[in-house]
């Protein structure tokens, strides 16, 4: 890869002070000041689920975005000279459209369970961290499945519109590609449905 | 992944459009049919049903193979300007290389003419239309390559290939064809190394095309230059350095004296060994300039088989100029009656 003088430079200048850091916390018998624990109790459940839905809708629409524009312009320089391509390539990009639907669904369901608390009680705000845990995890788990299962049908379809404008026969075949591509976003939206399944975060 | 990523970003209508234009190419049934034809009128109507449609439609009815050329020469130049129009960065610096070489082309046509005392009228519309610049009219009034230089060319793209060839010597038949070989051989590895830089898909076909051709020249240049006056050291000088003979095939290609020598050179090269294998100089050979055709129609096909690249743009324009040159030869044998070479046009899909 081809990275310059400059950012090998920051990248080498923090991974020292880093280093730095570590070892006189750890030689100078404060280690644990570093604490994990610490940090991810201060961190409410609220943020976590709502950051949870934020990836769901943006990485989702991300995925979705790539693969149309990826599609789109190839149907329309493919469409030029083989005019008959325009219609029957319409359904890449609906595949692609489908990826940004699974993303919002999965947003609406997060915020379904996200209802405000008062309890004080150590096992019960287990429960409700446990509920904000659950519901990053869902959100996370669905935008990035929808994310490259997005660019993945775009970039097939980009490819199908530019096959079928040379040969039709071909494009029934690409598109059965495009929908083991589709796949995949399914099972994302799967995983994260079973994983916001049961976070309550109610009293 | 950056390539096919965010390709279709800037260039997929480029290539969308391309690959539209590349599916209108000549097929061996269209060609079965040309070949078949008894008048050049038989030729128009079989061309008006491929993609070439009406385009001889307006010529009147006694029509010459100088017509045709021509206007097979204008479809072609429109398609690659509407491609450069639509083009953006880097697409648009690739597809503005590829008109370096038609500048040279038409540099060196200028400068020959004026030697034979044409008019400048004449010569103009001899000029290829891709490689016409503002300035190319003033090229007559120079009468020495740094005239040539300090009038005309610096304000050109083709400066910087130009420092090799500045001297004195006043412009000759014999230098003019020197100068014509150097402003290639710097133009080519100008060309090599910017689709080195970038890289990825664009990289790897440009660059083993772009071989073919530096090897291609190299050969060329030292079978033609047998009998003339140019000594091994001043041919040496005109080999381009960015092919697969480089250094050791272009060492012993300096050394060479006879066609013999030059075959030998290339039993070393695996893929130019079989392509001199196949010819001869005998009349029912294939001579090596049409190997050589076929070779790079073989590359510029195998471009179309990826995709996100900028090599479709440089062999779409080769496999074009192909196909016309292929009418042409087709035209030539319907016109002047002499139908036993027809088949020797170079196929294409």
């Amino acid at each position: 890869m081809s990275t310059s003088y400059l950012s090998k430079g920051a990248v080498s200048a923090g991974v020292g002070l880093l280093l730095y850091v570590g070892l006189t916390y750890m030689l100078t018998n404060y280690g644990f000041r570093f604490d994990v624990g610490w940090f991810l109790l201060s961190i409410s459940p609220y943020q976590w689920a709502l950051i949870g839905i934020a990836l769901a809708v943006s990485l989702s629409v991300l995925g979705a975005a790539l693969g149309i524009f990826a599609t789109g312009v190839s149907i329309l320089g493919g469409g030029v000279k083989a005019p008959r391509i325009r219609t029957k390539n319409l359904i890449s990009i609906i595949m692609c459209e489908a990826v940004a639907i699974y993303g919002l669904i999965m947003g609406i369901v997060i915020s379904g369970s996200i209802s405000s608390y008062s309890t004080t009680k150590i096992e019960d705000l287990a429960l409700k961290y446990r509920a904000g845990y659950k519901l990053f995890g869902a959100g996370l788990s669905v935008g990035l499945c929808n994310l490259f299962c997005g660019i993945c049908v775009g970039l097939v379809g980009s490819g199908a519109a530019l096959a079928d404008a040379q040969n039709s026969s071909l494009f029934v075949r690409i598109l059965i590609i495009e929908i083991f591509a589709s796949a995949i976003g399914l099972f994302g939206l799967i995983v994260s449905i079973l994983q916001s399944n049961g976070s309550n975060m109610s009293d | 992944m950056k390539d096919d990523l965010f390709f279709n970003l800037d260039h997929g209508y480029a290539e969308g459009l391309c690959r539209g234009f590349k599916s209108g190419i000549l097929k061996a049934s269209d060609y079965h049919n040309l070949v078949q034809c008894e008048t050049l009128e038989d030729l128009r109507l079989h061309l008006q049903s491929t993609d070439y449609g009406n385009f001889l439609a307006n010529e009147a009815s006694p029509l010459t193979v100088n017509v045709i050329d021509d206007r097979l020469r204008e479809k072609l130049v429109q398609e690659f300007q509407h491609l450069r129009n639509v083009s953006y960065q880097p697409l648009s610096t690739f597809l503005d290389y590829i008109t370096y070489a038609y500048m040279i082309d038409n540099i060196v046509l200028l400068i020959t003419g004026t030697l034979h005392q044409r008019a400048i009228g004449d010569l103009l519309p001899r000029c290829h239309p891709l490689g016409s610049f503002e300035q190319l009219g003033a090229i007559t009034v120079a009468d020495t390559p740094a005239q040539l230089y300090t009038a005309v060319l610096v304000d050109t793209p083709l400066a910087p290939y130009f420092i090799d060839c500045i001297s004195e010597h006043d412009l000759d038949e014999l230098n003019v064809e020197i100068i014509r070989s150097t402003l290639y051989k710097a133009y080519l590895e100008d060309f090599y190394n910017f689709c080195k830089t970038l890289g990825g898909i664009t990289a790897e076909v440009m660059c083993e095309i772009l071989a073919f051709e530096a090897d291609r020249r190299a050969f060329m240049i030292t079978i033609n230059s047998f009998d003339t006056g140019l000594t091994q050291d001043e041919r040496a000088k005109l080999y381009p350095t960015c092919g697969h003979l480089n250094p050791d095939g272009l060492q012993e290609l300096r050394r060479t004296d006879s066609y013999d020598g030059v075959r030998d050179v290339a039993a070393r090269y695996p893929q130019y060994k079989v392509l001199f294998e196949g010819s001869g100089t005998n009349t029912g050979d294939k001579t090596i300039e049409d190997k050589f055709f076929e070779y790079e129609v073989k590359l510029n096909m195998n471009a179309f088989l990826r995709q996100f690249h900028f090599g479709i743009f440089y062999a779409y324009l080769k496999l074009k100029e192909q196909e016309n040159r292929n009418i042409i030869w087709i035209a030539e044998c319907i016109a002047q009656k002499h139908r036993t070479r027809i088949d020797n046009y170079i196929p294409i899909f």
